[in-house]
């Protein structure tokens, strides 16, 4: 097999999600190389932490003015070009980011594939060139295996990042690397107007090994701020919030944790004033360490946590962050 | 003066009936013991982010009047789906198209529903120049259908939107998406498919009464026409080409513990190798 792994990265870095993408591009057992996509300033310092990645073999790198800010439209004619019969590809990988995911089932339509999404795990037969995936379903109460069979001869897949370790940089260690001629757009259907990053202090949602995420029960957004910030300061966690609270306006979109929203698996979670609909567990089961706060004793959520404190939560959290200042 | 037939908007809206539509956690989805699926004898209803999807539609047609010519929701599914195009059309949607499968058929593929919709909206003799459809289907989470049909239209895309805004007459829309950590906005030439996340549907929440739950709009709905079609009409083949082999139940996660108090809490933390951070 021979992969072909999308990477994403933001001021310089590759994004975590597409180092999880290599790691399970590596356990399909055959030759990765990376894509790096970008604009003229941006692909150079990419390109020289891609080759550094263990289990990367090769980096294709394009750039171009079009690329700088990596709408489907444009980039997408690229990749099909490089995709094209007659490449030595045989899938197509990237992280179940909002851009990969929604770029890759595009490219896969041209190229008549079907596309497998957010998958768990993988194992390849390089005898038949058939690939099996386990993906989950339902909100995560189903785990799906999807086999795509030799008939499919260029798989493309997304990868819950969750699932897979970040592919480490290997010093020493350096792929080489070839620079591709960008497919221009002659008359782009889609302009970029602007993007507005939600600008933080605090560890990524995605990414942090640790989240504090607060849902209805926290009544507002100014009380969602008051008594979570603290709390995650104090722990140096990342904020998430169930859909209740991003619903009702308390926390941000880009902070919602399941089904719909995001997907994390840090080291500890803490739900506080989450009840745990199956939508929310989705979002957060596989974390290492669950501990939960709600003052209804009989909250789904006490289900699944390891750690669950029945209590009112504005007199419990205040009291947490005190004493796990005063233990520092 | 009315405006000339090309500068009137006719919007597609592709719709799945799926398990149910409940935020309920009580409601749990069974594997059958065959490991071939899950119980789908629990409720059916339309997906959510498709129902924000009809929505979507239905309110741009009240700030663009008459310029929305026409609204046409599509599914694909088995004779019962039909009840779904009746929720679309109380809701808002002037007739509906039912491709129809038999009850007994694999669900399709992404892939074969988006040729499918290809299809449709190739057989639409006005054209059909704005596609909004639900970023994901709850039940296979694969949200890939609006990228694949956007693919094979070579349309513009823009998936994950929370904010649209038509310009009939530029053919164009401003559309604005939710990325992973912000939002973005882009300029798109229409025709267009749309994708629609969460921020649209925290609007739909705002509406003081849901509009299917009219019953004059119910009744209206049941005059609307539907149009009956099979696969073999459309010339597509939704035999999925992924082999699904198993469908398990997830590991079960052992919680249930539970500690007193604060001090306990921190305790288990601590254990876990979870303390404070410098500050």
């Amino acid at each position: 097999p021979h992969a072909l792994v999308f990477l994403e990265h933001r001021e310089g870095v590759i994004d975590n999600g597409s180092l999880s993408a290599v790691t399970a591009a590596q356990q399909l057992g055959g030759q990765v190389t990376g894509l790096v996509v970008g604009g003229p300033e941006q692909v150079k310092d990419v390109v020289q932490k891609a080759k550094k990645l263990k289990g990367i073999n090769a980096v294709l790198h394009s750039s171009s003015s079009q690329y700088t800010v990596p709408v489907v439209e444009n980039v997408s004619p690229l990749l099909e070009k490089l995709l094209a019969s007659g490449s030595p590809f045989t899938h197509v990988v990237s992280a179940h980011s909002s851009s990969a995911k929604s770029l890759l089932p595009r490219v896969a339509a041209k190229l008549d594939a079907p596309a497998v999404s957010d998958i768990t795990s993988l194992e390849h037969d390089s005898a038949s060139n058939a690939t099996t995936f386990t993906r989950p379903i339902y909100a995560g109460n189903a785990i799906a295996t999807v086999r795509a069979p030799p008939s499919i001869p260029l798989k493309f897949f997304t990868v819950r990042s969750t699932a897979f370790s970040a592919a480490p940089t290997e010093e020493g260690s350096e792929a080489e690397d070839k620079a591709l001629e960008p497919v221009e757009v002659a008359d782009p259907t889609v302009l970029h107007i602007k993007t507005d990053l939600t600008k933080s202090d605090r560890p990524e949602l995605g990414a942090a090994s640790r989240v504090i995420s607060g849902g209805r029960a926290l009544k507002n957004a100014e009380t969602f701020n008051a008594t979570l910030e603290p709390l995650a300061d104090v722990l140096g966690a990342a904020i998430g919030a169930s859909r209740a609270a991003v619903d009702a306006g308390y926390a941000d979109n880009s902070l919602q944790v399941g089904q719909t929203g995001k997907v994390v698996a840090p080291e500890m979670y803490m739900a506080i004033g989450i009840s745990g609909a199956i939508q929310h567990l989705a979002g957060m089961k596989d974390s290492k360490l669950i501990a939960a706060i709600n003052k209804d004793p009989d909250a789904p959520i006490f289900q699944i946590a390891d750690v669950g404190l029945v209590a009112d939560l504005y007199e419990a959290v205040p009291e947490l962050v005190q004493k796990l200042k005063q233990t520092q | 003066m009315r405006p000339s037939a090309a500068r009137l908007l006719n919007i597609l809206v592709p719709i799945k009936r799926h398990w149910c539509r409940t935020v309920d956690y009580a409601v749990k989805i069974r594997v059958n013991p065959d490991q071939k699926g899950i119980d789908l004898s629990v409720k059916h209803s339309m997906n959510p982010f498709d129902e924000i999807a009809v929505e979507e539609a239905v309110r741009l047609r009240e700030r663009l009047k008459d310029t929305v010519k026409s609204i046409k929701v599509v599914t694909i599914g088995p004779p019962k789906a039909s009840e779904t195009l009746r929720t679309a059309l109380a809701m808002g949607a002037d007739a509906g198209i039912h491709v129809e499968v038999p009850e007994s058929a694999p669900a399709p593929e992404p892939l074969g529903v988006a040729k499918a919709l290809r299809a449709v909206i190739q057989r639409e003799k006005e054209g059909v120049d704005l596609v909004i459809m639900g970023k994901q289907a709850i039940d296979d989470d694969a949200g890939q259908t609006g990228q694949i049909l956007a693919g094979l239209m070579d349309w513009a895309q823009a998936t994950f939107a929370s904010k649209v805004e038509v310009d009939v007459g530029k053919k164009q829309a401003n559309v604005t998406r939710e990325i992973d950590g912000g939002l973005q906005e882009l300029q798109c030439r229409l025709p267009l498919i749309v994708t629609t996340d969460l921020r649209c549907r925290r609007l739909l929440m705002w509406c003081t009464e849901p509009r299917y739950a009219s019953l004059p709009n119910i009744m209206k709905a049941k005059k609307k026409p539907i149009e009956k079609l099979t696969p073999a009409d459309l010339q597509v083949d939704l035999t999925p080409r992924l082999e699904t082999i198993k469908v398990a139940e997830p590991p079960k996660r052992l919680g249930g513990g539970k500690v007193e108090n604060v001090d306990q809490l921190i305790a288990k933390l601590k254990e876990a190798g979870i303390t404070a951070v410098a500050p």
